[in-house]
């Protein structure tokens, strides 16, 4: 594995290269671990999996809140198996990412740290039970949205494990849209309990996308090498229409005055997402940031005498079977 | 008031202080008897699946609690994995003992509606976490005895416990292999594993005799081929833990005082706990769809 920080400077690109490169994914072909990528498109790749990766693994602290108080048995089981599919996707994204040249260990570290980013959405606290549903319909349904287009994404273990990935991410929303059907249909205070989620997400939930195309930097250049396919701002507008007849469907209100359908688009118009409360979360200070880490700190440091067991096990084994064999 | 001075008060059974309709409690001594949650038994079968549910679920739970918080992405996997075949177990287990009671329970209002006092788990699987050897040794003792237990119970005379203990005795085949696995590599690790590994198999040890119980509830059941024994299992069971002990270099404690009371409703204090928050969502909102 090459370190990706390591002294010497990358080998310089030459344009034959880069046109080659380009060329390749104009033409639809899937990049692979061995190929030659420019350092530019490795970096990239190596932010946006491993912050996937570190969205899955944190946002298993949200739902996972919510196990031991689940309402039903069959619910509780399907909790527990929904976020520990979540600790699968972050495991395999992880790996999928090592093939980029960056360990797991590395990345793990930089969550650790606060230097790595993951999804802003698992920095709001999850109240009460019907934050389950919501989490479920709205952020699995917001991920499914990124992730469906991920799949066709140019690097192919990216592409690849979203479209396991995201198989699991359906039956998620699934899920979650079935738990607020049902509250939906419930008693006064299951209805209330419902809305009042839907009320505290929905917007945090249309900020999963990024910040508007026009404060998005790096698009141009992630388009042009289809590491996105879509603009921030196409995919909100996607998710928003497939969710606003979900939402009728059930009868909760979106809390947004000014959503209505645009007959000539065929979108629904939306109202303006807050972007300094975004900033805000991104830069640290949402409701949960300062938890979220310190939980995932918690669990690393108490978990290092297990880990060093492991690995001291794993060593004598080895130790022993090389004498063995010798 | 100090409680050491002798008491200064006649003696009625119930202290001065208790309204007049208690007092004296002698009178009415023949009408007392163990009400419904606390040392009196439903039917044997009932009572028999409730004990089998109980440990899963219960335990289950606990493993539960794990999730997003254990040393490895791995092992929040694997624990979680382990959580939801027990809680699955129980589920169905639970589902039964509803039928066979007849009084229209299901499984979530067994699972939900009980008080401690009608759990009937050991007290082994309510126990706090601790850390992860403590979960790791308890999930290694309790999954050492349901392997045969689950397997013995497969060919149960009763049809519905057989399915369920099949099907059962192959995730706790799984249980065993990685709770073993990690009793070696904690137990043959570093000094510090070692030692809190040893420290967990010693604090636990009290609590693994009351597996192996029998008692006149089952003895119908037994007789009847639909459970069994658990004191049959006993012998095999301090050998394979034996020895899964020695590789791990692991000593074995010397059996002392032994825990004892899940089975009859007398818990610790932390079943209390655990089911406030369990129940908690449930019990808030009655008669509640979810
Ligand atoms: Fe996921
Ligand atoms: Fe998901």
């Amino acid at each position: 594995m090459t370190p990706t920080n390591a002294a010497a400077p990358p080998p310089p690109e030459t344009a034959e290269q880069l046109a080659a490169f380009e060329a390749r994914i104009a033409a639809g072909e899937y990049i692979e671990p061995k190929d030659w990528m420019p350092e530019r498109y490795r970096k990239q790749l190596i932010r946006m999996m491993s912050q996937h990766a570190h969205s899955e693994i944190v946002g298993m602290l949200p739902e996972g809140n919510w196990i031991t108080r689940a309402p039903s048995l069959r619910r509780k089981m399907t909790l527990i198996a929904k976020v520990q599919d979540e600790g699968g996707h972050g495991h395999y994204i992880y790996c999928a990412t090592e093939t980029l040249g960056v360990s797991r260990d590395q990345m793990v570290a930089d969550l650790l740290s606060g230097k790595a980013k993951y999804s802003s959405i698992f920095n709001y606290p999850t109240l009460t039970w019907a934050d389950i549903g919501v989490i479920g319909w709205f952020v699995d349904g917001a991920a499914i949205v990124n992730q469906t287009v991920l799949a066709k994404a140019s690097y192919g273990p990216y592409a690849r494990s979203m479209i396991r990935i995201c198989k699991e991410e359906n039956f998620h929303k699934r899920q979650g849209y079935e738990i607020c059907a049902v509250l939906a249909s419930g008693t006064e205070a299951q209805r209330a309990m419902v809305q009042d989620a839907v009320n505290r997400w929905w917007w945090p939930s249309l900020m999963m996308f990024g910040p508007g195309d026009a404060s998005s930097p790096n698009s141009e250049e992630l388009l042009r090498w289809k590491v996105k396919r879509f603009s921030n701002d196409e995919l909100r507008q996607r998710f928003v229409n497939l969710t606003v007849p979900q939402a009728q469907a059930i009868d909760v209100a979106l809390p947004d005055p000014e959503l209505r359908y645009d007959a000539a688009s065929g979108d629904w118009h939306f109202g303006q997402v807050d972007w300094n409360e975004f900033w805000q979360v991104v830069k640290g200070d949402g409701p949960c940031n300062r938890e979220r880490l310190a939980a995932r700190n918690k669990a690393h440091d108490e978990g290092a005498w297990v880990r060093a067991a492991a690995e001291a096990y794993a060593a004598r084994r080895a130790g022993a079977a090389a004498s063995a064999a010798a | 008031m100090g409680y050491g001075s002798a008491p200064d008060e006649p003696e009625t059974g119930a202290g001065s202080d208790a309204p007049e309709r208690y007092r004296p409690v002698s009178e009415r001594a023949a009408a007392v008897r163990p009400s419904a949650s606390t040392g009196e038994h439903a039917a044997p079968l009932v009572e028999a699946l409730l004990r089998l549910a109980d440990d899963r679920l219960v335990l289950g739970h606990r493993l539960s609690e794990w999730c997003g918080h254990a040393p490895i992405l791995e092992e929040d996997i694997a624990l979680a994995n382990i959580a939801l075949d027990l809680i699955g177990q129980a589920s169905l287990l639970l589902e039964h003992a509803g039928q066979v009671e007849g009084r229209g329970r299901s499984a979530d209002a067994l699972a939900y509606f009980r008080d401690a006092v009608e759990f009937r788990n050991l007290l082994l699987a309510e126990l706090p976490n601790g850390d992860f050897a403590v979960t790791i040794v308890r999930q290694f003792l309790w999954s050492a005895f349901a392997v045969p237990h689950l397997k013995q119970l497969s060919a149960s005379a009763d049809a519905t416990l057989a399915g369920i203990a099949a099907k059962g005795h192959k995730e706790a085949t799984y249980h065993l292999r990685h709770a073993a696995d990690w009793v070696l590599k904690l137990g043959d690790g570093t000094v510090e594993s070692h030692a809190r590994a040893q420290r967990a198999l010693d604090e636990l040890w009290p609590y693994v005799h009351e597996m192996f119980r029998t008692d006149d509830v089952e003895a119908p059941l037994v007789a009847a081929g639909v459970t069994i024994d658990p004191s049959t299992l006993q012998l095999a069971w301090r050998e394979s833990v034996a020895s899964v002990c020695r590789a791990a270099t692991l000593k074995v404690p010397g059996d002392g005082w032994k825990a004892q009371g899940g089975r009859e409703g007398r818990h610790t204090e932390h079943l209390g706990h655990l089911l406030g928050e369990m129940q908690i969502l449930a019990r808030s909102h009655p008669g509640a769809e979810w």
